[in-house]
């Protein structure tokens, strides 16, 4: 699904900045992934760059066979809205704009009708028990129904896979628990998921942990059977 | 992918129009207030010049009078003062040069007094003019009709009375024509009544206390032979009265033996130079309200800019979201422009609204109180002019702020928390 071949990137803020040395990554369709690196480690430069969002001097990445080396603005705009979806620490919804509209926007950048893309946007909201709470704003949610809804707006155009940085950062341990387990449920049903994370306890719920140190992959560690889970299945660290 | 402008782009400009409501409406006030005094002004202007034109009213613009005075200079043993009088002969001469449409005799008289059976109106002018007259000064008639060639062939006593007369002598409302008036003695049957205050223009009267009869009646009547006091001259198409003054003029010179050199002798108005003048006036008045008017529009428009600018700032991280989600820059370049389009338009149909409300107000009230039919109210077309350059500038407008959004980086409006 996602193939990356010695990718480089250099910020030019000032001092030159070798962010990524190399990095080489494969990640197969249904993978549940979790980079997890110290600050400044590269990690979300990393996720960035896999998200399109970011761009890279050198090295080759193909997401579903596709290349996506120099891409146009208009084109990494198509592929972001039609192949990722995205989940972000801070949420990221649009705090004008209730539950349903915030949810089918990638819809309104696809061209779809209103009415079929609130339809849509409901069932997404409703299949992430947040029915009750469609019509109001992001002001008037708590942080764990922001990120649901950050969610369903991820997953509103069937993306091919789900990047979340940091999902969990600004919320408490139970929400974090509920926002994991929603990941693990997509995860289940198909769904390939990367997640950017310094805290333990949520990248060993992952299938696979990268680590990353300083902009090198350090280890690619297994963890299908949760063994490294520090407070056992359901402990999380906070 | 398609971008579709349905009920959601409208909701999100309104949306992001009202959300900062006293910033928008002193933005769109400068707009609003930039078509204002351009609509305004324009209108102001356009009734101003016809306040003024309506004090030349029937005056052929290219027209112009000449009449005699005492020579200065003594010429072929002639002495140096000598009055000079101008004939039916002058007349025919000045038909002969090119460049005259009409000549046409005018005589003055005065009359001391005027009746119609019991009432009296007193001393009158009483202008002699040929039917051809006309078309120097056109007529404006409230009743019956102008002085034509039968009359003046069969001098018979007919005659057109001034307003004022008419109101003393007459009802208001009544027609007077057919029936007879006496003028300095002598009865005149009335052919017609001139409207009031159509013409401030006029030689030595007021139109509203004179009486025009026949050339051929005022001359037998005072016993004036051949003579006649001023010859009205109207230039033809392509030529202008000032061109035609040295013409006519050494023409009648020769005629009355006066010197080349006689600066005295004839003496003349110049319709022309006037309304040229005027012109020009306004030329420049024009000039200056669309000087002030865009001014005003642009400073409004520049606003408009500057706060679109700073809303774009504000919403780095917003419109980071949407290109995160997959917005093109296209999208978001249209989104601000559609704002920058939208507030502009709102504004500035307010503004052409209540200009063309003051205008109106305007037309009605300066109609009524002088009588005087003036054009403040803007053309439809000058109306639909002043919306395009709207539309125009509310696109230039939006365009920094809409380039400026559109370079915005999804990463940095993200990683900016």
């Amino acid at each position: 699904m996602i193939h990356l071949k010695d990718i480089n990137k250099t910020y030019h803020n000032g001092a030159p900045l070798h962010v990524l040395k190399g990095i080489d990554l494969d990640i197969e369709e249904g993978d549940f992934v979790s980079i997890m690196g110290s600050s400044g480690s590269g990690k979300s430069t990393l996720l960035n760059i896999l998200g399109i969002l970011d761009t890279f001097d050198s090295g080759v990445y193909t997401l579903n066979g596709v290349s996506m080396n120099n891409l146009s603005e208009n084109k990494a705009a198509k592929y972001r809205n039609e192949k990722i979806g995205f989940i972000f620490q801070s949420f990221n919804l649009i705090n004008f704009k209730n539950a349903v509209e915030n949810v089918a926007l990638p819809l309104f950048y696809q061209g779809v009708g209103r009415k079929k893309r609130n339809q849509l946007a409901l069932a997404y909201l409703e299949k992430l028990g947040l029915k009750d709470w469609a019509h109001h704003m992001p002001n008037e949610m708590s942080g764990g129904q922001k990120q649901r809804v950050a969610i369903a707006r991820a997953l509103i155009t069937n993306p091919d896979i789900i990047l979340a940085d940091e999902p969990t950062g600004a919320l408490d341990s139970q929400t974090s628990k509920e926002v994991m387990q929603i990941l693990k449920d997509l995860h289940g049903e198909g769904m390939t998921i990367v997640v950017v994370t310094h805290e333990t306890g949520v990248a060993t719920q992952a299938d696979k942990i990268v680590h990353i140190k300083d902009g090198l992959i350090e280890t690619i560690e297994d963890n299908t059977t949760k063994k490294n889970t520090p407070f056992g299945m359901d402990g999380y660290m906070k | 992918m398609k971008f579709k402008f349905d009920i959601d782009s409208w909701q999100e400009i309104f949306m992001n129009i009202t959300r900062n409501k006293s910033r928008s409406l002193l933005t769109a006030f400068g707009v609003f207030w930039g078509i204002f005094m351009l609509v305004a002004l324009l209108g102001g202007g356009q009734g101003l010049q016809g306040l003024m034109k309506a004090n030349f009213g029937g005056f052929a613009t290219n027209s112009g009078i000449f009449w005699s005075q005492s020579t200065s200079i003594a010429y072929k043993g002639l002495p140096k003062i000598r009055p000079i009088y101008l004939e039916m002969k002058d007349v025919d001469r000045l038909r002969q040069i090119q460049g005259i449409e009409v000549a046409s005799p005018v005589v003055r008289q005065q009359a001391s007094s005027t009746s119609y059976e019991t009432k009296s109106y007193g001393s009158v002018t009483i202008q002699g003019v040929e039917p051809s007259y006309a078309r120097v000064e056109a007529p404006s008639l409230l009743y019956g009709r102008y002085l034509n060639d039968v009359d003046q062939n069969n001098y018979r006593k007919s005659c057109v009375i001034g307003y004022d007369i008419y109101k003393t002598l007459f009802h208001e409302g009544n027609d007077p024509c057919g029936h007879y008036i006496q003028v300095g003695g002598v009865y005149y049957q009335v052919i017609g009544v001139l409207k009031d205050k159509e013409s401030n223009m006029n030689f030595g009267s007021r139109t509203g206390e004179t009486i025009i009869i026949p050339l051929s009646v005022v001359q037998q009547v005072f016993n004036m032979g051949k003579r006649v006091h001023m010859i009205s001259i109207l230039a033809a198409k392509g030529y202008k009265l000032s061109d035609l003054e040295q013409p006519i003029k050494s023409t009648l010179k020769r005629a009355h033996n006066v010197h080349p050199d006689d600066t005295q002798a004839f003496n003349y108005f110049n319709a022309e130079a006037m309304f040229s003048m005027v012109d020009n006036l306004f030329k420049a008045i024009k000039m200056l309200t669309l000087l002030v008017g865009l001014g005003t529009l642009i400073a409004g428009v520049i606003g408009v800019s500057n706060i679109t600018m700073v809303t774009v700032k504000e919403r780095t991280t917003e419109i980071g979201i949407r290109r995160a989600i997959g917005a093109t820059p296209g999208m978001i370049m249209r989104q601000i422009m559609a704002e920058s389009i939208v507030l502009t338009s709102i504004a500035g149909m307010l503004g052409i609204t209540f200009a063309v409300l003051i205008l109106q107000m305007l037309e009605v009230g300066v109609s009524s109180s002088t009588g005087v039919n003036t054009p403040f109210q803007v053309s439809f077309w000058t109306a639909i002019g002043t919306v395009f350059v709207l539309a125009v500038l509310g696109l230039v407008a939006g365009l920094a702020p809409a380039y400026r959004a559109m370079s915005i980086k999804p990463i940095e409006a993200i990683s900016d928390e």
